[in-house]
């Protein structure tokens, strides 16, 4: 039966144990830790050490399961984000769905490299309207440490791994959507590639730069205005973890109250697809939003792509 | 059409804004990491608001040539 809507019940999220400092990097490539503080705005990241892509994903899906109320039985769909897995077959979906129970659910990866949560999220949301599923795991998780070149030192002081995962259902009849409208696109570039065999993320920093100030808030602003909801009522603002100097000037020039912004880089790095559920999730596990406030997310990064959109805090 | 003057003035103002510098140590003579010390991506962030303010567009490939305030305002000028 299809729906009105999609409403998140619930988030999890996983980051590995080993902390990495911006002094750790000086030990192994020419930089320093005010100069990372100071371009990116990070003091420390975790890198995983035997974890892969689907262990974290599954820790925070269970996590965010565990949170739901709902049981692996009531799951219907798994999407998980990723441009990271080396593991093709069975893809992270599949892993994830085996490791909670998971049995006879739709699975499937997606890969829109730091865009991919909301990619995700979108396609759940749809799924759901359209009666094609009616809980789902919508999970994003990187082990981007195994696809960094560790003597780069534009990229390695960046990049990081962990999961975040959210449980999203169909809203009862009646119930307002907690999953508002999409806005996505692309714009095909290779200023973001992780190409070939070993692959390795390779950036035109200042290129990505300048695309991310001039799209990221355009792509925000729409996503507002598809909710109807004003930037300055957003009880959170959750952009892709991408870098400060992005994030907090994206804040200013929508008007979003600075003090719901999540800066969850400085302690995490950039996680791509896992980095708006990560932080979303630490944001909701120290109380910082209230249930039922609306949440801006918005994703940008590799292809180049985007997409955003508002939710609802569980 | 801005003259060199006022594209000199609304660059001050840019700098002021993204990278904090003070407007009075703004000329054209001024070379925007050494003297001004705007690091790579203030550069960027001056670059779009130059853009929008002045309405020329600034090829990613010529910001790594506009060293002083002096080498902005004439790709301006020649470009707005």
């Amino acid at each position: 039966m299809s729906a009105n809507g999609s409403k998140i019940l619930a988030f999890g999220h996983y980051q590995p144990s080993r902390v990495v400092t911006n002094d750790d990097l000086a030990q192994m490539v020419d930089t320093n830790d005010e100069w990372i503080q100071s371009r990116v705005g990070i003091k420390e990241r975790r890198i995983a050490d035997t974890e892969t892509v689907a262990d974290m994903a599954g820790f925070a899906a269970e996590k965010a399961l565990a949170a739901s109320g709902l049981t692996a039985a009531d799951i219907d769909l798994v999407i998980v984000a990723t441009c990271s897995s080396i593991d093709r077959s069975p893809n992270v979906a599949c892993r994830v769905a085996d490791k909670l129970g998971v049995a006879g659910a739709a699975a499937f990866d997606l890969n829109t490299a730091c865009s991919g949560f909301s990619y995700a999220l979108a396609n759940a949301d749809h799924a759901i309207r359209a009666g094609a599923a009616k809980h789902a795991l919508v999970i994003g998780a990187e082990k981007l440490s195994q696809i960094t070149d560790w003597s780069d030192r534009s990229t390695c002081v960046i990049f990081a791994d962990g999961a975040g995962a959210a449980v999203v259902s169909a809203t009862a009849e009646g119930e307002e959507p907690g999953v508002g409208p999409v806005v996505w696109g692309s714009e095909p570039s290779d200023a973001i590639a992780i190409e070939g065999w070993q692959p390795y993320i390779v950036q035109e920093g200042q290129k990505v730069f300048r695309w991310a100030t001039g799209t990221a808030p355009q792509v925000a602003l729409a996503a507002c205005e598809k909710a109807g909801v004003a930037p300055g009522d957003l009880g959170g603002f959750v952009p892709h973890q991408a870098n400060l100097r992005i994030i907090e000037p994206l804040a200013r020039k929508i008007g979003v109250d600075p003090a719901v912004l999540s800066r969850d880089i400085i302690e995490s790095g950039n996680t791509s697809a896992a980095s708006i559920p990560l932080a979303l999730s630490k944001m909701i596990e120290r109380g910082e939003v209230k249930s039922g406030s609306p949440v801006l997310l918005v994703g940008f990064g590799g292809g180049l792509t985007y997409a955003g959109q508002v939710v609802r805090c569980p | 059409m801005a003259t060199r003057e006022e594209v000199v003035t609304g660059l001050a103002e840019i700098l002021e804004e993204v990278a904090g510098v003070n407007p009075d140590d703004v000329s054209e003579e001024k070379s925007f990491t050494e003297d001004l010390d705007v690091d790579s991506l203030s550069m960027v962030e001056v670059v779009v608001a130059a853009e929008e303010k002045f309405g020329a567009k600034i090829p990613d490939d010529e910001v790594q040539n506009l060293k002083t305030v002096g080498d902005a305002v004439s790709f301006i000028v020649a470009n707005s």
